[in-house]
């Protein structure tokens, strides 16, 4: 298609570089620096979409964040992006865009049935109408609403695409680079002051792109260019364009998206595709501008119909006419320029205005150029479906309640124009409650919560001058806070065309008879009937009348529609638009990504990986890993075709036969050293540590205040004053902040410190009957023997010239040793251990392995001391002192856990002895019991005892000591079981503990 | 995203603490008969006002220091930040 309504030698747009694009399967072209609304708009496409609820044909409204319809669904470089704003999104060479929320097509669309159906659709509807009968809501109504509705498809695929996150501070963070912005920015930063300037559009110089003004001598455009190549050769001063600020969060911290590389074909080497800055700033200058208000009347939704300054930015910017029998309908001076902008492009606009006899420099330039102009009239209604065809305009009364002189006038588009509302998003969002000016019926910032000013038409400032001035003087005064320099730049002088005042009218009576929709908010179709029927229904509060009727809400928040649908609240319930206030305007400001938010963190960066020394042996040996919190552990070594049942039985049954070695590096560990340190422990753990002696280890349990078993662990003292503490490999970094919040706030003046050890070393614990005569080999110079080296002792050795640690501990219940090493020798220290334990049988055992000799020793882990448990539900109630005081004992003493038939834990053994029992598991007298079954506990951790041949688990039961030799069922509704269970021990295997001290 | 001044290091973003709770509540002291109640209070009672909040942060991402912060529940102002063992007036 050729471009019939682009304008020759008008706008900025490249016009040396055509690019082609797609839309809705049709190939189109427009130039460099065309957005897809403008190069749609030269080729003559206005309908680009259907409306959310009434699935009524849309085009474009405005010409950036403003656009409510335009929302396309990108295809990019194998990507799928829905949420598209056809206004904001530059074209590229390939781009692909479709229509959303329209089915099977834009052109034909089933929905639209819904226009003609209005009952179905009134304020509220999705409450009323889809509420029964309840199982028709998934059946029908769902995949109804699902199929023909929503704002483009999510793409299911990973996205392969890169985003960044970057944090920033700043003295002063500017947020639109509009005159205000550029003037600011100027002044602040030539003051000394760290700027950063933030444009959303490709463009700099926001207001000035489209005005007729001179500023210093210079064009506005001119001006603007010369400020921003200044303020990006100043080293102080950060400039960014297609960053969009938006969202204001506590203690000034601002966040901004950059698209980096979503206007191009394909993201550039080495550049993320977007960026997401979080600012922190000293100050922050809000010159967001301010939006066009859309005028209110009959079909104020067909494409076609746009806001006159949309129109002006299409043609100055773009070089597109948006129409070329241009009808503009205004309550104010603004109409006129877009007018004039036509009338100098060769098209003659029929301009509507509201008020009685306005006069103005502006408007008597128009008269000078030959416009037609109408006043005290008013567009009654738009016609046409798909476009717009003609319109019904009308003579208004002195009262603006009665319509005269009904006429049908042809026209191609409709360029409304309802004065201006200032962008106070981010003033809001810092806190910033408004007020309202009656001046410029809007509202406007009032009294700064955060350190932030609003400057410009944001501010409700709508002349240049004001804004220039007032722009200079508070980028000197904010730098001037920070820098405490005194550097003042002088203020150019600003011509512009003085204005006269507009109308308070905006919403144009219905004639007698007629029943057109009036739209205020164009994104969630929410027309005048709407807000009427959330009042008559007693809908008060504008928050409510929000969420009814849906005004404001989703992606547009209210840009274009906010104002008018508070001034119909207040018509209606005669009050004024202050005493009603606005809804809350919540971030983002325009929608973010989800890429852009999340940043690297995705996959495996999700977290950070965790590695022991040893790893690189695991993998070259066939581990299999497994996720334990943020290490990677071997969870079973694979031979052949071995499942993990297999081999972690393999595994577990040579620990119990010959010898195995486990890497336990994960394991957390921490010093605790001082003269203080045995006091410390004494009121750390349950058991008294007063006592013991320098080369010897013991067990602790540690509880909660509230008594709840918080994590366990052997700790030994190296010598007087030094300990060494180890924590499960989950708790590690809670264990250290609990201690550290004892030593320095309850407890001061223990004289103790207390620092993490877990990545100084690399531990192996060396496991089975056959782990003496290992250790006797592998530590020649050291005595290791039973009197030597005794059960819960420790040594320091060496281990072929590298110093060691060897503690005699045991998880597994077997004869057991820990090796500790400095990290850096980890992988030789292993290594010697296979090799010197090749003789006695030895093979490394994984985490699975780990747990069935734990398990079937009865050893309590993370799946009994759940958060739930105190000591003694955990068969630990021997190593809770009754003489000393600990952190949580007090707590051991209340009614609850003293009650005797607290669940305790047990071994659970099934009658067939072949049947593996679930984690998860209930345990119930009677499976046939009438629902809810009363159940008496659950099973925390299963296994195959390795010992025995034969399933074995443990549970924690009510009363579990007494259920002891009881026949009950092992449940699992989740995997449909039910198993005859007998209760047994937990010390299903060696319950003397024999072994470990053999 | 709140941006807190840790007296042993200066002022860091939020995301390098975590809470710790009311810094005001006091443990009662080992080896002392106290009540049911009392201590119950100790554990698990606790304000939750609106306004001025005396709070404990840990600084688990820096200086590995408690530190007590005075801010606004609501307003999220920080009035002042003291270290653990700091007098308050
Ligand atoms: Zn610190």
């Amino acid at each position: 298609m050729s471009q019939d309504f682009r304008l020759d030698n008008v706008g900025m747009v490249n016009r040396n570089k055509k690019i082609s694009f797609i839309f809705n399967g049709k190939k189109y072209s427009g130039y460099e620096g065309d957005t897809i609304a403008s190069a749609l708009i030269a080729n003559g496409v206005h309908l680009v979409g259907r409306s959310f609820k009434y699935h009524r044909p849309r085009g474009f409204f405005g010409v950036g964040v403003d656009e409510p319809y335009a929302i396309l669904q990108l295809e990019r470089n194998n990507e799928r992006d829905p949420n598209i704003r056809a206004t904001e999104q530059e074209i590229f060479e390939g781009l692909e865009v479709k229509s959303v929320n329209c089915w099977p097509s834009v052109n034909f669309d089933i929905g639209a049935i819904n226009n003609f159906l209005k009952m179905f659709f009134p304020a509220g509807f999705y409450y009323k109408t889809f509420m029964w009968p309840p199982s028709f809501w998934y059946k029908i109504y769902e995949p109804f609403i699902r199929m023909a509705a929503g704002f483009g498809e999510a793409s299911i695929k990973h996205d392969k695409e890169r985003y960044e996150h970057k944090y920033e501070y700043c003295d002063l963070l500017i947020a639109g680079s509009g005159p205000s912005g550029l003037a600011s920015a100027y002044a602040a930063a030539k003051n000394g002051a760290r700027v950063i300037l933030a444009e959303d559009k490709p463009r700099y110089g926001g207001s000035l792109l489209t005005s007729d003004v001179n500023i210093g001598n210079q064009t506005g455009v001119e001006w603007s260019e010369k400020i921003i190549t200044e303020l990006k050769s100043m080293s102080n001063v950060i400039v960014k364009n297609r960053s969009q600020v938006f969202g204001y969060y506590d203690h000034n911290m601002l966040v901004m998206s950059e698209r980096i590389g979503d206007h191009l074909p394909k993201t550039q080497k080495y550049l993320p595709k977007q960026r997401l800055w979080y600012i922190r700033a000293k100050e922050v200058l809000i010159s967001s501008g301010s939006i066009e208000r859309p005028l209110v009347f009959g079909n104020n939704d067909t494409p076609g119909v746009m806001l006159s300054s949309a129109a002006k930015e299409y043609m100055k910017v773009y070089g597109v006419l948006v129409g070329k029998k241009p009808l503009i309908f205004t309550n104010n001076d603004s109409g006129y320029e877009t007018a004039i902008e036509f009338k100098k492009n060769g098209v003659s606009p029929l301009v509507l205005d509201t008020r009685k006899e306005p006069s103005s420099d502006i408007i008597t330039e128009a008269k000078n150029l030959g416009i037609e102009t109408k006043f005290s009239y008013v567009v009654v209604a738009a016609k046409g479906y798909k476009k717009v065809k003609s319109a019904d305009i009308a003579k208004i009364s002195d009262n603006k309640k009665d319509l005269s002189n009904i006429e049908n006038i042809e026209c191609d588009c409709i360029c409304v124009s309802g004065f201006w509302t200032p962008s106070i998003h981010l003033a809001s969002q810092s806190g910033n409650k408004s007020e309202f000016d009656e001046k410029i019926d809007a509202f406007i910032p009032k009294k700064s919560k955060q350190k932030e000013n609003t400057i410009g038409s944001a501010n409700g400032k709508f002349t240049l001058e004001e804004t220039i001035n007032e722009a200079f003087d508070k980028g000197y005064e904010v730098s001037n806070k920070i820098t405490e320099n005194n550097n003042k730049v002088s203020i150019p002088t600003v011509v512009e065309k003085k204005s006269t005042e507009h109308d308070k009218f905006w919403c144009v009576p219905l004639p007698k008879g007629k029943s057109y929709k009036r739209f205020l908010d164009f994104q969630n179709d929410v027309a005048v009937t709407d807000i009427e029927l959330a009042l008559r229904e007693g809908f008060r509060s504008i928050e409510h009348v929000k969420r009814y009727t849906t005004l404001g809400m989703a992606t547009d928040q209210g840009k274009t529609s906010n104002l008018n649908g508070l001034q119909l609240v207040s018509d209606i319930e005669n009050k004024v638009v202050p005493q009603v206030g606005h809804t809350t305007f919540r971030p983002p400001y325009t929608p973010v990504s989800i890429g852009a938010i999340v940043g690297r963190e995705v996959g495996k960066h999700s977290k950070p990986t965790r590695k022991s020394p040893m790893h690189e042996w695991h993998e070259k040996n066939n581990a299999v890993f497994v996720d334990a919190g943020v290490w990677l552990r071997p969870r079973y070594y694979k031979q052949g075709n071995e499942t993990l049942f297999e081999a972690s039985k393999r595994e577990a049954k040579n620990v119990r036969k010959n010898v195995g070695v486990c890497d336990v590096t994960t394991l957390g560990k921490i010093d605790v050293k001082g003269p203080d340190a045995a006091e410390f422990l004494n009121r750390v753990y349950t058991n008294a540590w007063l006592k013991l002696p320098v080369g010897k280890a013991r067990y602790g349990v540690m509880l909660r205040e509230d008594g709840i078993v918080m994590d366990d662990g052997t700790t030994t003292r190296i010598s007087e004053n030094h300990y060494h503490m180890t924590t499960t490999t989950a708790q590690a970094a809670n264990v250290l902040s609990h201690l550290e919040y004892y030593l320095q706030l309850v407890w001061p003046e223990l004289n103790v410190n207390v620092v993490s050890t877990t990545e100084q070393w690399a531990g192996a614990a060396i496991a089975g009957p056959n782990s003496r005569a290992l250790l006797m080999k592998l530590f020649p110079n050291t005595d290791v023997s039973n009197e030597g080296l005794p059960f819960m002792g420790y040594k320091e050795a060496d281990l072929s010239g590298i110093s060691a640690k060897i503690y005699r501990i045991s998880f597994s219940g077997e004869l057991a040793y820990e090796v500790n090493v400095e990290s850096d020798f980890g992988n030789f220290m292993w290594e010697k251990i296979i090799e010197v334990g090749k003789e006695f049988q030895i093979q490394p055992y994984g985490t699975e392995a780990l747990s069935t000799l734990r398990i079937e020793m009865g050893h309590v882990a993370g799946s009994e001391l759940d958060g739930r448990t105190i000591p003694h539900d955990a068969s630990l109630e021997g190593l809770v002192s009754k003489k000393k005081d600990f952190i949580g004992k007090r707590s051991l003493s209340r009614s609850a856990f003293t009650k005797p038939d607290r669940e305790k834990i047990v071994g659970v053994v099934p009658l067939d002895k072949t049947t593996s029992i679930p984690e998860g598991s209930y345990i119930v007298k009677d499976p046939n019991a009438k629902l809810p079954n009363p159940k008496l506990g659950h099973v925390s951790a299963s296994c195959w005892s390795v010992e025995y041949d034969n399933p074995f688990s443990l549970a924690i039961i009510k009363d579990g000591k007494k259920m002891i030799g009881q026949k009950l069922f092992a449940m699992s509704p989740l995997k449909n079981k039910t198993i005859p269970v007998e209760i047994v021990s937990s010390h299903y295997v060696d319950p003397e503990g024999k072994r470990v001290r053999a | 995203m709140l941006y807190i001044f840790c007296p042993h290091c200066g002022s860091r973003s939020q995301n390098e603490f975590a809470y710790g709770g009311d810094a005001t509540v006091k443990r009662p002291e080992l080896n002392k008969e106290i009540s049911d109640q009392e201590w119950d209070n100790f554990v698990y009672l606790r304000k939750s006002p609106r306004g001025k909040h005396l709070e404990l942060w840990h600084h688990i991402s820096g200086c590995r220091q408690w530190i007590k912060v005075e801010r606004d529940t609501s307003t999220h102002e920080i009035f002042k930040t003291y270290k653990a063992t700091e007098l308050i007036e």
